[in-house]
C-alpha cells in the first residue's frame, strides 16, 4: 500500500475528503455493496445477519437494564421488580433482553445448522468455522451469566450446579471452584463478578464477531451447492441483492420475537425464577435454560461425575476440529444420499437430547440421553471421517449458474474443479 | 428459491415446537392435573375485569394479608385496576407504616400514603415462621409467574381443601390440599362462604372468591399485561404489512436476475 491520501471514487465532497483520509466509506462500499456473493443463497443464508441484529439488540436493552439494575443480593430480585413495574418501558426492555437471548439461540442453532448441512465449515473456511464455535462458546457463557443475575431460585441454584462442575477436576477442582465463586458459596461476590462479566463478554463476542466477518470476506460465503464461484457470472453484488433478501427473513424474525416477547413473554422460562434465591431451599428439579438442555443431557448421560463433564466441554470441542474429521470434499449435503439421511438423523437427536435433558435423570431418560449422547459424537468421529471414503456423492454441477441458466456462463479455463475425484 | 423459503419454515417450526415445550423437569410420581377456569384475561386479546380486580384487592385485604406480603405493589399502583386516586389514598390510609427515624432518632408509625409499598404483616420472616407454626407464607406480588398453572393454580389451591384419603398420614398442624405438591400444606383453608361481604354486592361463594383473588394477583404479577398485548396486536401488524412490502421490494429487486 502507497502512503499518502486514498484515491478515492467518492464524488460527495465530504464524503470524498473523509475516505481519502480514512477508507471507511470504500470498504463498506467494497464488502457490502459490490461484494461479490454467491447468486444462489437461499433463505438459510439470513442467519448471519440475523444473528448480527440480535447481538446489537441485546446489547442495546442490556445497557438500559443496568442503568436500573442492581448486583446485590438482597436487591437483585426487587430491583429487576422495579424494572419491570416503575421504569418506563422497563417491562420491555426486560423481557427483549430475556426473549432476546432466546432468540439468539434459535438464530445461532439454525446458522450452525446450516453450515453443517452445506459443508461451511470445510476447507478454505475452517478458521472462519473456528471463530463462529468460539461465538457460540462465548454466548453460551454470557447467557449463563446473565441467568443468574435476577437472582430468582433457578439463577442460583443454576450457578451452584454449572460452577460446582469444575470441582470434578482432581486437585485442583475445588480451588477453582472457590476462586470462581469468590468464596465458598455462591453469594455476593459471585453475583457481582458475574454481572461484571455479563456486561464484559458481550463486547468480546462482537470483536470476535468481526473476525468470523473479516475471515469470511476472504473465503466468500459457501452457498447450496458448496462450489466454489467460477466467475462473475456465477455470483451477485451483496447490495441490492442480498440487503433485499436480508431485510425480508429479518421482518419475519420480528414477528417471532414480537410474538415472544408481547404474547408468552415467560413461556421460555422457569416460574422458579420469580422465586427469590434461597439458599436454604433446594428446588425439586434444577434446570438450564432451553436452549442448554442438550448439554445438560449430555453431562448427565454418564454416571461418573468428571465423566459427564468431560464429555459436556467434549460436545462442544468436537466443533472445533470437524473440519478435519469430515474426509469429504464435497461440501452440499444435497450431492451426499447417504451422510445427508446421518446428519438430518442427529438434527432429530439433537431435539430428543434437548426434551431428554428437561427430563428427571432417572429410568428411561437416562437410557435415550445415552443413545442420543452416543450418536450425537458417533456423526462426528465415526461417520464423517469413514463416510468421506465410503461414499459415493452425486454429480457435481459444473458452476452455480449452470443449473440457473441452463448452460451456464463460460467456465474460465483452470478454475473447473474436480471434486469427484475422491469417490 | 421456494424451496429455500420451505426449507427455512420447516426449520422455524422445529424450532418451535422445540421452544414449545419448555420442558420443566417433571415430577416423579402422580401427575397434578388443574382445573381450567376461564379467566378474563386469557388468550391474546384478554383483559382484567376490573369488578373483578376489585373484589380480589378486597379478598386480598381481609383474608389473605393477615399472613401474606405483596410487597412489590404500591398503593398508588392501586389507581390501575379502576380506583379513585381518592379511594386509593383512603386504602393507604387505613394502614399504619413503620417510618423514621424523625429528627430525635426514633422510629415512628404514620398512616400510609400512595408511594408507600403494601405494608407488610410480618415484620421479618422470622417473625412470620413463629406466627405460622414454622411456615413461612410467601410473597404474593409475582406468585402467578412463580408457579406452574399461574392463576389456574391459584385458584385450584383455594379450592382444593379435603379431607386426606384413607391412610393418608397428615403432619401435625398441615392440611389437605388436592392441588398442593406432595398434598400436605401448612396454609388452612381460608376462604368460606361469605366470608367477605362484596362492595358490589355480588355473593362471595368460596369460587367467586378464589376466581377474584386470582385475578388479582394475576394483575399484580403482570400489570403491564394490557399495555403489552395492545402493543403486541400493533407491532404485528406493521410487521406483517411491513413484511409484504419487503418482500415486494426484494422479489422486484431480483425480477432481473434468474435464480
Amino acid at each position: 500500500m502507497a502512503i499518502g491520501l486514498h484515491d478515492s471514487t467518492f464524488k460527495n465532497p465530504v464524503i470524498r475528503w473523509v475516505d481519502q483520509r480514512l477508507p471507511v466509506f470504500t470498504m463498506i462500499q467494497k464488502e457490502y455493496g459490490s461484494f461479490p456473493t454467491p447468486r444462489n443463497f437461499n433463505y438459510f443464508w439470513n442467519f448471519g445477519a440475523l444473528a448480527m441484529v440480535n447481538l446489537m439488540i441485546m446489547i442495546a436493552t442490556g445497557i438500559f437494564l443496568s442503568m436500573h439494575y442492581t448486583a446485590h443480593t438482597g436487591m437483585a430480585f426487587d430491583s429487576v421488580e422495579r424494572i419491570m413495574r416503575d421504569v418506563n418501558y422497563g417491562w420491555l426492555l426486560r423481557y427483549v433482553h430475556m426473549n432476546g437471548a432466546s432468540m439468539f439461540f434459535i438464530v445461532i442453532y439454525i446458522h450452525i445448522w446450516r453450515g453443517l448441512y452445506y459443508g461451511s465449515y470445510k476447507a478454505p473456511r475452517e478458521l472462519l468455522w473456528i471463530l463462529g464455535v468460539t461465538i457460540f462458546l462465548l454466548m453460551m457463557a454470557t447467557a449463563f451469566l446473565g441467568y443468574v443475575l435476577p437472582w430468582g431460585q433457578m439463577s442460583f441454584w443454576g450457578a451452584t450446579v454449572i460452577t460446582n462442575l469444575f470441582s470434578a477436576f482432581p486437585i485442583v477442582g475445588e480451588h477453582i471452584v472457590t476462586w470462581l465463586w469468590g468464596g465458598f458459596s455462591v453469594d455476593n461476590p459471585t453475583l457481582s463478578r458475574f454481572f461484571s462479566l455479563h456486561y464484559l463478554l458481550p463486547f468480546v463476542i462482537a470483536g470476535v464477531v468481526f473476525l468470523h466477518v473479516a475471515a469470511l470476506h476472504i473465503t466468500g460465503s459457501n452457498n447450496p451447492l458448496g462450489i466454489d464461484p467460477k466467475g462473475p457470472q456465477d455470483t451477485l453484488p451483496f447490495h441490492p441483492y442480498y440487503t433485499a433478501k436480508d431485510s425480508v427473513g429479518l421482518v419475519v424474525y420480528f414477528i417471532v420475537f414480537a410474538f415472544l416477547v408481547f404474547f408468552m413473554p415467560n413461556y421460555l422460562g422457569h416460574p422458579d425464577n420469580y422465586i427469590p434465591a434461597n439458599p436454604l431451599v433446594t428446588p425439586a428439579h434444577i434446570v438450564p435454560e432451553w436452549y442448554f438442555l442438550p448439554f445438560y443431557a449430555v453431562l448427565r448421560a454418564v454416571p461418573d461425575k468428571l465423566g459427564g463433564v468431560l464429555l459436556m466441554f467434549g460436545s462442544i470441542a468436537v466443533l472445533f476440529i470437524l473440519p478435519w474429521l469430515d474426509t469429504s470434499s464435497v461440501r452440499s449435503m444435497r450431492f451426499r444420499p447417504v451422510a445427508k439421511w446421518l446428519l438430518l438423523l442427529w438434527g432429530v437427536n439433537f431435539f430428543v437430547l434437548m426434551w431428554a435433558g428437561g427430563m428427571p435423570a432417572e429410568g428411561i431418560y437416562v437410557t435415550i440421553s445415552r443413545i442420543a449422547t452416543a450418536y450425537y459424537f458417533c456423526y462426528f468421529l465415526v461417520v464423517l471421517p469413514v463416510l468421506g471414503r465410503l461414499e459415493r456423492p452425486l454429480r457435481l454441477p459444473e458452476s452455480i449458474s449452470m443449473p440457473v441458466l441452463r448452460g451456464g456462463g463460460p467456465i474460465l479455463a483452470g478454475a473447473a474443479a474436480k471434486p469427484m475425484e475422491k469417490a | 428459491m421456494m424451496r429455500g423459503f420451505r426449507n427455512l419454515l420447516g426449520a422455524l417450526a422445529l424450532g418451535a415446537a422445540a421452544a414449545l415445550n419448555p420442558a420443566p423437569a417433571r415430577a416423579a410420581g402422580e401427575a397434578i392435573v388443574l382445573p381450567d377456569v376461564r379467566f378474563s384475561f386469557e388468550g391474546l386479546f384478554g383483559t382484567f375485569d376490573r369488578g373483578s380486580l376489585q373484589r380480589g384487592l378486597q379478598v386480598y385485604k381481609e383474608v389473605c394479608s393477615s399472613c401474606h406480603a405483596m410487597q412489590q405493589l404500591a398503593y398508588r399502583n392501586l389507581v390501575e385496576i379502576g380506583l379513585s386516586e381518592e379511594q386509593a389514598r383512603r386504602i393507604a390510609a387505613d394502614f399504619q407504616v413503620p417510618d423514621g427515624p424523625n429528627d430525635q432518632g426514633e422510629m415512628f408509625e404514620r398512616a400510609g400514603r400512595l408511594a408507600d409499598r403494601f405494608r407488610r404483616p410480618f415484620p421479618n420472616e422470622q417473625a412470620a415462621r413463629a406466627a405460622n407454626n414454622g411456615a413461612y407464607p410467601p410473597d404474593l406480588s409475582v406468585i402467578v409467574k412463580a408457579r406452574a398453572g399461574g392463576a389456574d393454580y391459584l385458584y385450584a389451591l383455594l379450592t382444593g381443601y379435603q379431607d386426606p384419603p384413607a391412610g393418608f398420614s397428615l403432619g401435625e398442624g398441615m392440611y389437605y390440599n388436592a392441588y398442593y405438591n406432595g398434598h400436605q400444606i401448612a396454609m388452612p383453608s381460608v376462604l368460606n362462604e361469605d366470608q367477605v361481604e362484596f362492595a358490589d354486592k355480588t355473593k362471595a361463594t368460596v369460587d367467586q372468591m378464589a376466581r377474584d383473588v386470582a385475578t388479582f394477583m394475576a394483575w399484580a404479577a403482570e400489570p403491564e399485561l394490557e399495555q403489552r398485548r395492545q402493543m403486541g396486536v400493533r407491532i404485528i401488524l406493521f410487521l406483517t404489512i411491513l413484511a409484504g412490502l419487503t418482500y415486494a421490494v426484494k422479489r422486484k429487486v431480483w425480477a432481473d436476475v434468474k435464480h
